[in-house]
């Protein structure tokens, strides 16, 4: 068998070569790892519901066995994942383990952008490699909006009521742009089928296409790797791909799969037989989305009305905070290791890791980020929070419209602070731990040993 | 127990609830049972997978060399050699020719895009209310303003239109008297029953929950609160705009009609809204 291989693909040297190849140890490169797995299990879910799901907004009488709803006018396509729900054996696990995948893949992939953030993993020769993470980042956030809105259920389809709103207050283009993706004013026949589509086929090939590309990169450039003993910026080290790292991602991709069935199992997610099927008259509250859109749903929010008209332009009160916000904190996102090299004037070469102590400005900015998106993700669910508290809403939204500014800001340098500190308590970060050995000399005296 | 005994344990845990498995789908034991032995059988075999590599493998922690991927300066050129951009830049004329057949061969390529959508024409400017057209409930009955109880609200129709997204209407039945309406738009709300459109102006969600005390409608998707006495003006929230009022009268049997279209643009903004529109004809 390998000799047969071989004899064609030459397999025995190229491919010795890549068992060979070493993994730097730290449990926070499995998170990359860990969004991965996920997209494993998307994928291997979603082929499944594939091939029970109706992408076809028709009406049809609801005739299964959820009581509440029997007689009612539904959608072919809420009719299906019905039917996947209750009457498919072994659908409703398949269903809930998939939009469980999806929110763990997205949490994975958010945490894996703050691991490579605070440490500085972007830094050259890595910036193409960030530019395809933050694209990957928004096509799995695209995935998500698509997927969300294909039960064609009432909070989903009021959240696509928003993002067609969102898309027309586009200035000059917004209207036609609206019509051309939904197929006219909304609601149209023709979106459920079209994001089908682009969730099961157009978005996955590009999500497949580009993470392949971000491993290849990755393998091509090697990992970078945290200071310690004998590591330097000429050498990675760690544990061999066979069998330690194999192994290990093997293991951790089953394991991530067992957390997923049990929570699929026993943990309900996206109950749309009680939310019911869409109708463009009738909404609910408080409805919440998935938590990687809570901020966008809280920037609409928090954002005071100021709609205006200049030159016979109106610009609508959606547009800035549905479009631009966003838009502003992705492409700076994007843009920062550019950024970076551009205000510190580095451009070498880096791959060993910082300690985030060690950058205050950056580890200030990352925390302010991460608290604009807390703040914005409260207030997207500032009904609840008013209903917890026993506060009006209109309390908890102007608390936040101060909030949105103050905690970042205050959020900076209290980091900046931190990260002075423990850089004076510790001075500048030392490599430790077992890799010195001290050996007694000829003459008696001691000489450090240094491990490889 | 050793590490061999724990990996043999975790195996067998997974094999046994493989067929456990088996036998919870034949007898349909529902997604609880499901969801559990699958985790099981999975969570077995990953256990076992890393008491194997971190007990029974223990690889030793190796070096590789690392190199930077830049080529040589000569390397370079070479490249740029072989590639010999004068090949194209010595033929400036033709190169520009082809990057404009390109371009028009690209926009002819593009154009069935445009078969995904219609032009927004007046679609977004229009409901289905015209002058005449009885307000009825979503049972199709037409409406009386001395039938409604006082404070009441309730989702109403153009005739013929009813669940027409873009034309659903609340109407709410307050005092004449508490009415503070700007330019005779009193005179639309016969009886004290009042009309606004119910697509939001914000984000365009139904506004569906009113506080008849305080006579506010909220939406319940971004808390924009309208005033209902003083024409749906925005008391709070990110809506700039009041909901369209509809101008409506009582016809000779006492019924609610429309005097017409909501004088404005329902629902959420857009670029050239506040642009005059032809006539009805159009």
């Amino acid at each position: 068998m390998l000799g047969w291989l071989d004899d064609r693909l030459g397999t025995a040297s190229w491919a010795r070569t890549g068992l060979r190849k070493i993994f730097p140890d730290h449990w926070s490169f499995l998170l990359g790892e860990l969004a991965l797995f996920c997209l494993v299990i998307l994928v291997a879910t979603g082929v499944y519901l594939t091939l029970f799901y109706v992408p076809d907004s028709r009406e049809v009488v609801y005739a299964g066995p959820w009581r509440p709803l029997q007689g009612q006018d539904v959608s072919a396509a809420f009719n299906s994942v019905m039917r996947l729900s209750f009457e498919v054996r072994g659908g409703l696990v398949m269903r809930q383990v998939h939009h469980w995948a999806a929110l763990v893949f997205l949490a994975a992939i958010t945490v894996h952008v703050m691991r490579i953030f605070f440490t500085g993993a972007f830094r050259k020769p890595r910036e193409i490699n960030w530019l395809v993470g933050i694209g990957l980042l928004t096509m799995a956030l695209a995935m998500g909006i698509t997927g969300y809105s294909l039960p064609d259920d009432l909070i989903s389809g009021t959240g696509l009521r928003i993002i067609y709103s969102v898309v027309i207050s586009i200035p000059f283009i917004g209207p036609y742009l609206a019509f051309l993706v939904f197929g006219g004013e909304f609601p149209t026949t023709e979106i459920v089928s079209r994001l089908f589509v682009f969730h099961i086929m157009l978005l996955p090939a590009l999500l497949i296409g580009g993470v392949l590309t971000h491993l290849t990169i990755l393998w091509v450039q090697k990992h970078t790797q945290f200071r310690g003993p004998g590591k330097t910026e000429e050498n990675v080290v760690g544990k061999p791909f066979w069998p330690s790292q194999v192994f290990k991602s093997t293991g951790l991709m089953i394991l991530t799969a067992a957390v997923l069935a049990l929570m699929g199992g026993l943990i309900q997610i996206n109950p749309v037989w009680s939310y019911g099927p869409f109708d463009a008259t009738t909404v609910s509250a408080p409805a919440q989305p998935d938590w990687y859109v809570g901020w966008l749903e809280g920037s609409l929010r928090i954002f005071p009305p100021a709609e205006f008209t200049l030159l016979g332009v109106t610009v609508p009160s959606t547009f800035i905070p549905g479009i631009l916000i966003p838009g502003a904190l992705f492409t700076t996102l994007a843009l920062w290791p550019f950024l970076e090299e551009w205000i510190t004037g580095r451009h070498t070469e880096q791959s060993l890791l910082d300690p985030p102590r060690e950058h205050p400005v950056r580890t200030g900015l990352g925390v302010a980020g991460i608290l604009v998106f807390v703040v914005f993700t409260i207030e997207g669910g500032n009904d609840v929070v008013a209903l917890v508290l026993g506060i009006p809403v209109e309390t908890v939204t102007n608390i936040l419209r101060v909030a949105i500014f103050v905690v970042p800001i205050a959020g900076y340098f209290i980091t900046h602070w931190i990260c002075l500190e423990l850089q004076g308590r510790h001075g500048p970060l030392v490599p430790r731990g077992p890799g010195m050995q001290l050996r007694r000399n000829a003459q008696g005296g001691f000489d450090e040993v240094e491990e490889p | 127990m050793t590490a061999a005994r724990w990996l043999t344990f975790f195996l067998l845990v997974s094999t046994g609830a493989s067929l456990a498995l088996v036998a919870i789908y034949l007898l349909n034991g529902g997604p609880q049972l499901e969801g559990i032995f699958l985790a099981l059988a999975l969570g077995g075999f990953g256990a076992a997978l890393i008491i194997w590599v971190g007990w029974l493998i223990n690889a030793p922690t190796e070096s590789e060399p690392r190199h930077s991927l830049a080529s040589s300066p000569e390397a370079r050129e070479r490249f740029m050699e072989t590639l010999d951009p004068e090949l194209i830049s010595r033929r400036r004329f033709l190169v520009r020719v082809a990057a404009g057949a390109a371009t028009a061969l690209g926009l002819a390529l593009v154009l069935p895009a445009f078969s995904l959508g219609p032009l927004p024409g007046q679609d977004l400017f229009k409901t289905a209310w015209r002058r005449g057209l009885r307000v009825v409930d979503t049972e199709g009955k037409p409406i009386r303003p001395e039938d409604l109880p006082l404070d009441s609200v309730r989702t109403v129709f153009p005739q013929g239109f009813v669940g027409r997204p873009d034309s659903q209407t609340l109407l709410i039945k307050v005092r004449p008297t508490d009415l503070r309406l700007e330019n005779g738009r009193d005179n639309w709300a016969p009886g004290g029953a009042i009309g606004y459109s119910k697509v939001c102006t914000h984000a365009g969600c139904p506004v569906g929950l009113y506080r008849a005390q305080q006579h506010q409608l909220l939406c319940p998707c971004h808390q924009s609160t309208f005033d209902v006495l003083t024409g749906a003006t925005v008391v709070f929230g990110p809506a700039s705009r009041p909901l369209p009022q509809l101008p409506m009268e009582v016809d000779s049997d006492g019924y609610l009609v429309a005097l017409g279209d909501f004088p404005e643009p329902v629902g959420p903004g857009f670029w050239d809204m506040t642009h005059e529109q032809p006539s009805e004809g159009a």
